[in-house]
């Protein structure tokens, strides 16, 4: 799960990181409001999406007068920005952040990530920041610091001082940067993030280390313990078929073509879609409806699939080993009682009652296209999809 | 021969007496799998499925003489259970369940490690369909019928997509002597390249089918490692072709986030360390069936 700028500074300004000062505003009232509030003679204005590179976008205003700052606000707030981490869609900017603008003598980069290779956190640091990671990785890989944190006993503070030491700072500086980097792996490790980028960091005329920008990502698996990182979910940032699904613990990912899947397992999900690439089709989405999936459920997965506009067809394929051929087949019974679908719809039913499962649907007589195979499912999935082929 | 489980193989069930333990625990009983007992804390010594119940691991293994364990534990005390099953000298444990956070894998991995390599617990799962030696023994939920027994090893990231493979085998008569579910998460008890090398190791074994997907390094890391040590033929598969970069498919370690992470990326480097990949997922028997020379 993602959270926004202003929710990872309070979160990492909560562990003891020191971030510049700064409030979220809702309305262009509220941003001026904060404006005056923090006071100075220069703020910069940050609209709040759920993606990186806003400052390239056009998401980031430096404002010099309280009018400058109601203008920012009223340019951003209500529009979609794109960046180049979006999407063309772009995200909606419902939020901004107000920040005192400070000025600073370095920017460098602090990030920390779970590495699945070597199956620990790794500290990642770089005397390049405002640059994004994987840009230094490519033009300049021996600016990039890195650490592994040992999980039994967590970061040490010498591995942090060697991180601060290597990055170039003076001796007050480096103290700074100890406690900011301990700091924010305590964030990182107590709030079960998976991601932690602080970039830039910068360090500031009187020699304090503090995060400028901070992005925070957390592992869903572990949302059940942290109840004030998984209050800050926030469904606007989401496709809005997305945010449905999750609604219904459905695992869901809109995608552009207009062959609707439905399918058990990530990874038969995953397949599904490629079969279909394979026989000349497009998928329009990812959809798990996971283990034991009930009638109810399916027809839910069937209702949200059917409401994506470009469905031209839509693909059932289940291998049953704790789902169940029958409820499959009696989910899609219900769904078709009760939905109004003007698509083909093919079904592929295989392992766990199967032959029930058919039986089921052949005494339905509901038009479907049904099929044995995985490889047949997609063929006739893409043949109903141009209208090459129907119900029998 | 099959690796990790055979018919002897003394299996407990943690979690025995939940809704999903019961009803798995039957199924691999009815399978043929030597359930000896069940781990739950709070009613040991009375008895469920006929079979005796635990406490604690450790008690479990002293009466029975449980060399496995498969794991029903929800997600937010599963890394618990595996750290048992450690400490109580289980060889093998399978963890079924989906959920459990990437720190407490992390923690679970590090504290395998705290035995010598002669003791340590082989972990498989989490988020997995778990084992299966087809006609022996099954230590997982998968549907058992669609298994034939022979002589080809299989590992899987995907439980559903492992099914699929199995059938379209049984199809073609090819048979299977262990099959792994490694599981979708991004940090596993075990990896591919532990279940290479006893399959590799297993006489009975004639050639390996691994299925991958995207995300994570450890199909690179299994394909370089079959290039230098592994005499048998193995036949790979990367699914999510089609998987869009930075979003999680359904699996909590599948996702694109680095350079290697992709589909097509992983199948090139399968092809550049000799191993034949499957052109797509429907053809994992016809493929299969070649390297045999069927």
């Amino acid at each position: 799960m993602d959270v926004h700028e202003y929710q990872a500074k309070e979160l990492l300004g909560s562990f003891g990181v020191p971030v510049a000062k700064g409030a979220v505003a809702f309305s262009p009232d509220q941003a001026v409001y904060a404006a005056t509030e923090l006071g100075g003679w220069s703020w910069a204005v940050k609209a709040q999406i759920h993606a990186g590179a806003r400052g390239k976008a056009g998401g980031i205003k430096i404002c010099k007068t309280y009018h400058e700052v109601r203008e920012a606000a009223q340019e951003l707030l209500g529009k979609r920005l794109v960046t180049h981490q979006t999407g063309p869609e772009g995200k909606p900017v419902q939020r901004v952040y107000v920040e005192a603008a400070e000025p600073f003598e370095k920017e460098l980069y602090l990030g920390f990530v779970l590495d699945r290779k070597a199956e620990r956190v790794r500290v990642i640091a770089s005397q390049e920041g405002g640059m994004e990671i994987e840009e230094i990785a490519r033009t300049n890989p021996d600016a990039i610091l890195q650490v592994t944190v040992e999980p039994a006993v967590g970061l040490q503070a010498f591995q942090a001082r060697e991180l601060a030491f290597q990055l170039g700072l003076s001796i007050k500086q480096a103290q700074s940067c100890v406690s900011t980097i301990m700091n924010a792996y305590r964030a990182f490790r107590d709030c079960d993030a998976q991601m932690l980028e602080i970039n830039p960091l910068v360090v500031s005329k009187d020699d304090r280390v503090l995060a400028l920008d901070a992005k925070m990502s957390f592992d869903d698996n572990a949302l059940f313990r942290r109840p004030n990182v998984a209050d800050m979910y926030d469904p606007s940032q989401q496709d809005p078929r997305e945010a449905q699904a999750a609604e219904h613990n459905l695992n869901y990912i809109g995608l552009e073509g207009d062959i609707g899947c439905i399918v058990n397992g990530a990874g038969l999900a995953m397949a599904t879609m490629d079969m279909i690439k394979h026989a000349g089709g497009e998928p329009a989405n990812f959809l798990d409806v996971g283990g034991g999936a009930s009638p109810d459920r399916i027809e839910t997965a069937m209702k949200l699939i059917v409401s994506d506009d470009n469905v031209k067809a839509i693909l059932v394929n289940i291998f049953a080993g704790i789902n169940r051929c029958d409820w499959v087949a009696k989910g899609v019974v219900q769904a078709c009682g009760n939905l109004d679908i003007k698509v083909p719809l093919i079904v592929r039913l295989a392992g766990t009652n199967v032959e029930e499962g058919n039986r089921i649907l052949k005494e339905s007589d509901l038009k479907l296209i049904t099929a044995e195979t995985l490889a047949e499912a997609a063929e006739k999935a893409v043949q109903a999809c141009q209208g090459k082929l129907q119900a029998a | 021969m099959s690796i990790l489980i055979d018919e002897k193989t003394p299996v407990i069930v943690q979690g025995m007496t939940g809704d999903k333990g019961t009803f798995h625990a039957k199924e691999m009983i009815e399978y043929g799998t030597n359930v000896v007992g069940g781990v739950t804390p709070g009613k040991g010594g009375g008895r469920h499925l006929d079979r005796p119940l635990f406490n604690t691991v450790k008690e479990a293994v002293k009466e029975t003489g449980a060399e496995a364990s498969i794991t029903f534990v929800a997600p937010a005390f599963c890394s618990d259970a595996i750290m048992e099953c450690a400490d109580a000298g289980i060889r093998l444990v399978c963890s079924i369940t989906d959920g459990i956070p990437a720190q407490d894998m992390m923690r679970v991995k590090r504290y395998l490690m705290r035995y010598p390599r002669e003791h340590r617990t082989m972990m498989v799962g989490p988020n997995c369909a778990g084992i299966i030696s087809p006609g022996k023994a099954m230590l997982g939920i998968m549907p058992g019928h669609i298994y034939l027994q022979g002589n080809v090893g299989v590992i899987s990231r995907s439980g559903t997509l492992g099914y699929e493979a199995a059938a379209q085998m049984k199809d073609r008569g090819i048979g299977i002597t262990t099959s792994v579910g490694i599981g979708g998460d991004p940090i596993n008890g075990s990896s591919f390249l532990d279940h290479l090398a006893l399959f590799e190791e297993d006489p009975e074994t004639d050639a390996v089918l691994m299925i991958g997907e995207i995300g994570g390094p450890q199909e690179a890391e299994a394909s370089a490692w079959i290039k230098d040590n592994m005499s048998k033929p193995v036949v790979g598969f990367v699914a999510g072709l089609t998987a869009p970069k930075g979003r999680r498919m359904g699996h909590a370690g599948a996702i694109i986030s680095a350079t290697g992470d992709s589909a097509a990326e992983k199948a090139e480097i399968m092809r550049a360390n000799g191993l034949t990949v499957a052109p797509n997922p429907s053809e994992f028997g016809s493929t299969v069936a070649k390297v045999l020379g069927l």
